[in-house]
């Protein structure tokens, strides 16, 4: 009679639990990349490529803690990635989650040029490593009256506005979202100007707050929270934030920003969270912090005094 | 039949909320579990008006007259999910600061808007009963009760100016009502015609006489 005994089974051919763990994921991301792979055409070899396959939920190694960190309560997860404006997807922002599963954020480069002393087409993670990566907890308050906390992870877009060695000319540094209609099937509807444009004063880019983020909560960026690289600045209301940005541009005039052009009357430029400043439409006195009943009070510049000699001497009313 | 059938109408027709109510339970109302309970209870304010308001063009095309025995509990249930809507407003985003919705009441035109149309409908509901009909006067009650018009137009209207950039929803609801008003239009068109038509006929046929 042949019973196998349980040391018949060497230790290397046993699972690692956490991959036993995973297969669900493992499988239907193979089964996704099949698919993936089919529909466009490629070799097989691409698809075994690591690159070519989404990263998000991967650790980023080597997080530093940051002092511009708040420590208010960090907004679940499952709200951030599942509660997004993100219109090149929808404008039902439940949606962007699932229509953005099979974003490619691999390859992707962004072009850096303008008035620079070296235009040049950079690959993505070549500038997610020029600077060690931090994370920034920020409190995060979108147009619309509702607020959220989330510990980004990027580093200062200074860093990487020195290595671009921008000309004196450049006064204003212009942001672009990928535009690309088969991958992002909102921008099928005219519901804004296609590509998405924002932009940021030269002093704003500089300021050691706005941060240039590839994560959040300690894992690479999502693709429905803007992957693989976006913009967040704290003080201004979310629409400023750029998410999946393909071109960074430095110009010598102020760029005019997509939600301006949408409503001019609505949306200014500088869009800095002002409580005294309302919406046309509704007020923005107060905000609703996501998973809170009660309405707070809206901070100036959500709380980021550090930014208010930015301003000085300026109309805030009237450059809203 | 009809009798029959009514109350499993108005239990479907309870469906939107216990399905809210549910989903509350559940936790499955998402980030915004307010914005969700909002904006739902406002789509169905404005689906069950155009439903009301499909009634009698429904009737009239189909000669289906038992389906006006629908239209008061539909017409119920667009209040009911409005008085819904506006409970959500006063309590959850003013908690009862009643000082503060009447500024956003007098200087927000969305929320201007939509209050009329909300206050257009109480003397509707309120006089939705036979008896009240009998009181009025079945021609003063339906002159009182075109004002769901009114309320219909100002509930469209109020989406449209709350919506930022997207406004194919609301052109939806748009689209549905300008078509039912529409009708109606077309139709007292054709009812006047043919009683001046009919008026010229009789006048016709007295100066035949007196001639």
């Amino acid at each position: 009679m042949l019973i196998k005994k349980a040391d018949d089974i060497p230790s290397s051919e046993i699972t690692p639990k956490s991959l036993y763990l995973n297969r669900r994921k493992f499988l239907t991301g193979t089964a996704a990349a099949g698919v993936a792979a089919v529909a466009a055409g490629v070799g097989l070899h691409e698809i075994a490529s690591p690159s070519s396959v989404a990263q998000a939920d991967a650790k980023i190694d080597g997080i530093q803690k940051s002092p511009f960190s708040t420590t208010e309560v960090i907004t679940p997860y499952k709200d951030v990635t599942n509660y997004n404006n993100y219109y090149e997807f929808s404008t039902d922002k439940y949606e962007p989650a699932g229509l953005a599963k099979n974003f490619k954020t691999r390859p992707w480069t962004v072009t850096i040029d303008g008035q620079v002393k070296k235009k040049q087409v950079l690959d993505v993670d070549t500038i997610i490593k020029m600077a060690a990566p931090e994370e920034r907890i920020y409190r995060h308050r979108c147009v619309e009256g509702w607020s959220i906390v989330v510990p980004w992870v990027g580093f200062s877009l200074s860093e990487l506005i020195k290595r671009a060695d921008p000309l004196p000319k450049a006064k204003f540094v212009e942001f672009t979202t990928l535009f690309d209609m088969r991958q992002m099937p909102g921008q099928r509807s005219h519901v804004l100007e296609w590509p998405y444009v924002e932009g940021l004063r030269m002093d704003e880019a500089m300021h050691p707050l706005t941060l240039l983020c590839f994560g959040m909560y300690g894992e690479v960026l999502p693709n429905q929270d803007g992957a693989p690289l976006r913009m967040v600045i704290p003080w201004k209301y979310g629409f400023k934030s750029i998410k999946g940005i393909v071109r960074i541009r430095f110009v010598d005039s102020q760029p005019d920003n997509t939600w301006h052009i949408s409503a001019p009357s609505e949306y200014g430029f500088y869009s800095n969270v002002n409580p005294h400043v309302d919406h046309p439409r509704w007020s923005q006195a107060t905000e609703r912090r996501l998973g809170e009943f009660r309405k707070r009070p809206t901070l100036m510049f959500n709380g980021y005094d550090q930014v208010a000699s930015l301003y000085s001497g300026m109309d805030l009313k009237k450059n809203f | 039949m009809v009798r029959w059938f009514k109350p499993f109408v108005f239990l479907a027709c309870l469906g939107p909320l216990a399905r809210l109510g549910w989903k509350a339970y559940m936790g499955r109302l998402g980030a915004n579990p307010i914005e969700v309970i909002t904006h739902s209870t406002g789509d169905w304010i404005l689906i069950f008006l155009l439903v009301t308001l499909s009634i009698t063009p429904l009737r009239k095309l189909t000669g289906q007259l038992w389906l006006i025995r629908y239209r008061r509990m539909f017409g119920l249930f667009a209040f009911f999910y409005a008085v819904l809507h506006f409970i959500t407003y006063i309590w959850l985003d003013k908690f009862f600061d009643l000082h503060e919705m009447w500024a956003d009441v007098s200087k927000r035109r969305f929320i201007t808007v939509g209050f009329t149309g909300f206050v257009l409908l109480i003397p509707l509901a309120l006089t939705s009963t036979t008896g009240w009909i009998r009181r009025l006067g079945g021609k003063r009650w339906q002159a009182l009760h075109r004002l769901i018009y009114v309320s219909a137009i100002a509930g469209v209207i109020h989406y449209w100016w709350l919506v930022k950039a997207d406004v194919s929803k609301p052109q939806q609801y748009a689209f549905v009502l300008s078509v039912l008003l529409g009708y109606r239009v077309v139709a007292w068109l054709v009812r006047r015609n043919r009683e001046r038509k009919a008026a010229s006929v009789l006048a016709d046929r007295a100066e035949v006489a007196e001639g």
